[in-house]
């Protein structure tokens, strides 16, 4: 089979429950999710209102859901929705949205944009209108193992550069460890540093943790391209490696969209709760450095700030353990204005780094974060998401900005009282 | 002439009308609607979620129900007009509905029970504050890219449906425009209208937005999130 | 028979000066919202006054309107009006009984063809051929249209015979109805009120007596000199109203500051007559003045419009068949409906065919 637009309209008629009839049943377009979301806020170009996106969702509720929907399509009063609106609606769904869900926190009738542009991207991909960019990178999850197409034999190149640089084994496919580590690509590919620190922080903490050679990639593009069936199929790789090491919790890695998948949508897309817990990094951190078991020296006196990662802080609710972490390691820490969950995209995740279409405008909404950025003075900027570091690190070499970037667990890693790591 | 008049309904005819058979119409097309829309809503129902939440939260669909109620820090400093307009808009109609005496006695009247209201001459100055209110939604609609992309003939119509109970009942307070017996039938009907058109426009928000939001906050709870 | 005399003769003869006569026909125009220049022309007018004949059919009355025209502790000018026309036909007022009353009326409504004025009180029964109302032998109906083919005009005086009054109260079982749902084709004055004000009655026949005509009547017949303001305009406790200073029960504070009684269920807004101004008793008082809301008693089915002491602004109780019938079509439209969605999501999801990456694009053509 390939895309049609019928699988698309199914998709659709799928997706629709409760919670969407009361978002559009509530909706009063009063447009202020508009002033919430990056893609408009630096544009000022109203296409980009975020409930804008949904008309054609909108639409098959409207006409397959509702009595007078069905009655004014019956009588020819509307017209139901075509293959060319759902194709021009893709940039919309696509290249000014990141799912990252401040829409969401706005909406004074409490409507969850960010739910209904998830679902919605079920039906535009199962109609092939998913941009080109963000399907070959979906396929080169499946096909290859991961989205940016590495394999296992790049994993262990990383690895064995990772045991040579701290002196340390990284385990693999150790059965009964109590943790199971997952890697973005990302972070395999640009930022190998976070193996490393992983490696120091367990041996201090006295963590008993393992990768796995069946299921090292958290990223999941069928989150981000919306297609449940691959995104199940991706997580599976995940649950089957981990009950079969039979491994306490797996550790979600510094990527956003990667959390989302596993933690919250996944139990949901293979119809049963996990025998694993599922943790990101940060929470785990911070909960060895609650527990007294991460011993740290000395501080970074730089001015720094912290941007958050959306899936892990709004979407997720890991907000206030990246900020005790920064207490151990940052003398100087200072807030962005709007920090926390209301804290603005970087502009590049759920799959819009990945869509070379949306390159232009994700340019443009960076400006949001940059103005942030230089309100508060700083040039370092932490986060914890390899995806966020990426595309902070385009948009300021696109602005000409001097500013450092680094990922909170190498971080921490960096600041770890010596004796204890060797 | 008065025979012309007369063969059709006569000023006091519609007032009796209205205040009879025109409130039971009104009364009993706004829970046929509410039925209707309360099913189409339900019907299509949520599946269980299988993620474990988060054992403590800050968040719940039941707080969020109530904190939505105020806008985020951040759309204050972006645009306050729009929250402002829209809230004068609320309060001034609820407290001209709810506060104004005469409407106490209607709901004594239906409900058995009443409480106090407020001083005439305020409810008067309310009301056209609130008139003023709804230009300035309707202005928002027309003026701003944003509400003129996303509005349709529902969002205009909305504003005229609440507009006029607010201007007929003004005029009959005043004995102004017209008689006021054909006044007063007036206001009367445009409340009905509104009330038998609530469930079928986008002001069925009323009762939904107590759904959407606490879908929004549950969502957002069982992850940890105050939203 | 009537008497030939003119109205100054009766005026002399009852020892009312010249001066008492013009000062009467002053305060008559300017009761009637008239210039006070025409003070003269209604003299002049009641001058010449040929007694015209009026016929008084009484209906389906109380007798009450009657009562209150008829009313008065002195002889009072406003009976003199009475002696400025020739009542040849009034069941309570005429010497006569029986056939020779009915003999009168016969004559007199031969004689003046064309030229006599027709009062009618009550409503006309329809029901069962009109037998709920009959006179020597006649349903109401059927004297009425009799006497308005030589009628010059019809004052329907009382609520009843204005708009149909309590017989035509809900359920009606007389088949009540109103003069003018039966006469289409003379002039009619309806001089509403239960009962009405003795002055409106003659401020009427005093401006027919002067001009021959009918006075500027509303939207519902009524002379607009009378029945031009709601109670509610003219009423002395207004700024109670306005200031939203209400009595909530007949005898509490605000009752006994004499506040407005909106909340008591006065229909003061909606009723048009002369109450609040000219008041009742020679303008000793009127029920709002005594504590009581207006009952709005010169309005049609004001015995209709809720009670008396359920505020305007509250419903009238009628059967609740309609809402419950609606809430129920609502139920059942929404639970088919229901079922409907259910079904329809529940197919699309079985019918679902996973979508794997080789799924993701169309064709190529």
């Amino acid at each position: 089979m390939s895309a049609s637009f019928e699988r698309g309209y199914h998709a659709l008629m799928e997706v629709i429950d409760a919670p969407v009839a009361s978002f559009f049943m509530s909706c009063v377009h009063c447009g202020l999710c508009a002033q919430a979301c990056l893609f408009y806020t630096e544009t000022g170009d109203p296409q980009y209102t975020p409930i804008y996106k949904l008309e054609p969702l909108k639409k098959v509720w409207l006409h397959e859901y509702t009595l007078f929907g069905r009655i004014s399509s019956r009588l020819g009063l509307s017209k139901k929705l075509t293959d060319e609106e759902l194709a021009a609606w893709s940039p919309l769904v696509y290249d000014s949205c990141t799912l990252c869900g401040r829409c969401s926190m706005v909406c004074p009738v409490g409507n969850d944009i960010a739910y209904m542009v998830r679902k919605i991207r079920e039906g535009m991909a199962a109609a092939g209108h998913a941009p080109q960019g963000v399907i070959e990178a979906t396929q080169r999850t499946i096909r290859l193992g991961s989205p940016m197409g590495i394999k296992l034999q790049a994993l262990q190149t990383q690895i064995r550069a990772q045991e040579a640089e701290t002196g340390l084994t990284i385990p693999i496919d150790q059965q009964s460890a109590d943790y199971l580590a997952l890697l973005s690509s990302m972070e395999i590919i640009n930022f190998p540093e976070y193996l490393g620190s992983l490696a120091r922080i367990f041996k201090q903490a006295g963590v008993s943790w393992t990768l796995s050679s069946e299921a090292f990639e958290a990223t999941n593009s069928g989150i981000q391209i919306g297609v449940s069936d691959i995104a199940r199929e991706i997580v599976l790789k995940i649950v089957n490696a981990a009950e079969k090491l039979q491994v306490r919790s797996v550790i979600s890695p510094e990527c956003g969209h990667a959390f989302t998948a596993l933690r919250w949508e996944g139990p949901n897309l293979i119809g049963r709760p996990y025998n694993f817990a599922v943790v990101h990094i940060l929470e785990l951190l911070d909960q060895l450095r609650a527990e007294g078991r991460i011993k740290t020296d000395g501080q970074l006196d730089t001015p720094l700030t912290f941007h958050d990662p959306c899936q892990i802080a709004r979407r997720g609710g890991v907000i206030e353990q990246p900020r005790r972490l920064l207490g151990e390691v940052a003398a100087d820490f200072r807030e962005m204005e709007d920090a926390g969950v209301m804290n603005w995209c970087c502009g590049g995740g759920g799959g819009v780094s990945a869509n070379p279409r949306a390159e232009a405008i994700m340019i443009k909404a960076f400006k949001r974060k940059k103005d942030q950025l230089e309100a508060t003075g700083a040039h370092t900027l932490v986060t914890a998401c390899a995806n966020c570091r990426i595309v902070i690190e385009e948009g300021l070499e696109a602005y000409d900005m001097n500013v450092k970037v680094i990922g909170l667990t190498e971080l921490v890693a960096e600041h770890l009282k010596q004796e204890e790591t060797s | 002439m008065w025979m012309i008049w007369k063969s059709l309904m006569s000023e006091t005819d519609l007032l009796l009308w209205t205040r009879g058979p025109g409130f039971q119409w009104a009364l009993g097309l706004f829970l046929l609607g509410m039925a209707l829309r309360g099913f189409e809503l339900f019907s299509l129902g949520r599946r269980r979620d299988l993620a474990a939440p988060r054992a403590h939260s800050p968040g719940s669909g039941w707080r969020t129900i109530f904190t939505r109620s105020l806008p985020k820090w951040s759309t204050w400093r972006r645009t306050p007009a729009t929250p402002l307009i829209a809230y004068g808009f609320h309060i001034g109609f609820f407290a001209t509905l709810f506060l104004f005496p005469p409407h106490i006695q209607l709901a004594l009247n239906i409900f058995g029970f009443s409480w106090p209201g407020l001083p005439s001459p305020l409810i008067d100055a309310l009301a056209l504050l609130t008139l003023l209110a709804v230009a300035g939604l309707a202005a928002g609609r027309l003026l701003d890219p944003v509400k003129r992309l996303i509005s349709g003939f529902d969002d205009y119509a909305v504003l005229v449906l609440s507009a006029l109970p607010l201007l007929t009942g003004y005029f009959a307070f005043h004995h102004q425009i017209l008689s006021y017996t054909l006044m007063l039938a007036l206001h009367i009907l445009s409340a009905e209208l509104l009330l038998a058109l609530m469930p079928f426009t986008s002001l069925v928000h009323f009762a939904t937005l107590l759904v959407a939001r606490w879908y929004n906050g549950d969502i957002a709870g069982r992850k940890g999130v105050a939203s | 028979m009537s008497d030939k005399l003119s109205l100054p003769a009766i005026l002399e003869a009852h020892g009312i000066s010249r001066r008492e006569f013009l000062k009467f026909c002053g305060s008559l125009a300017a009761l009637m919202a008239l210039p006070p220049g025409m003070a003269p022309s209604v003299a002049a007018a009641l001058d010449k006054a040929q007694r015209p004949s009026v016929i008084w059919l009484s209906f389906q009355e109380c007798t009450g309107c009657t009562e209150s025209l008829s009313r008065s502790h002195n002889p009072t000018l406003e009976a003199l009006i009475f002696d400025a026309i020739s009542l040849d036909y009034h069941h309570t007022l005429q010497a006569a009984s029986g056939e020779a009353a009915e003999a009168a009326r016969a004559t007199a409504m031969k004689q003046f063809f064309g030229k006599y004025l027709l009062v009618v009180d009550g409503s006309i029964p329809l029901k069962d051929g009109g037998v709920y109302s009959t006179i020597a032998g006649r349903s109401n109906l059927d004297m009425l249209q009799e006497a308005a083919k030589g009628a010059a005009a019809i004052v329907a005086v009382g609520t009843c015979a204005a708009f149909g009054g309590i017989p035509h109260a809900n359920p009606n079982p007389t088949g009540a109805v109103a003069v003018s749902d039966i006469i289409k084709d003379k002039p009619i004055i309806n001089v509403s009120g239960c009962p009405p004000i003795p002055v409106v009655i003659t401020g009427v026949l005093a401006h027919y007596l002067t001009f021959g005509t009918l006075p500027e009547l509303d939207g519902l017949g009524r002379p607009k000199a009378f029945y031009g303001e709601s109670i509610h305009d003219r009423c002395y406790r207004r700024p109670f109203y306005d200031q939203g200073k209400f009595a909530k029960t007949f005898d509490d504070e605000g009752a006994r500051n004499g506040w407005c009684l909106f909340e008591l269920g006065c229909k003061g807004p909606t009723t048009f007559n002369a109450c609040a101004t000219t008041k009742w008793n020679q303008g000793t008082s009127f029920p709002i003045e005594s504590g009581h809301g207006c009952l709005g008693c010169s309005e049609p089915n004001f015995w209709d419009a809720g009670s008396f002491y359920n505020p305007l602004s509250a419903p009238i109780p009628t059967s609740n068949k309609v809402v419950l019938g609606a809430a129920a079509v609502g139920v059942a439209a929404g639970a088919t409906i229901g079922l409907w969605n259910r079904h329809v999501q529940t197919q699309a999801r079985r019918e679902h065919v996973a979508v794997n990456v080789d799924d993701l694009e169309k064709p190529h053509e």
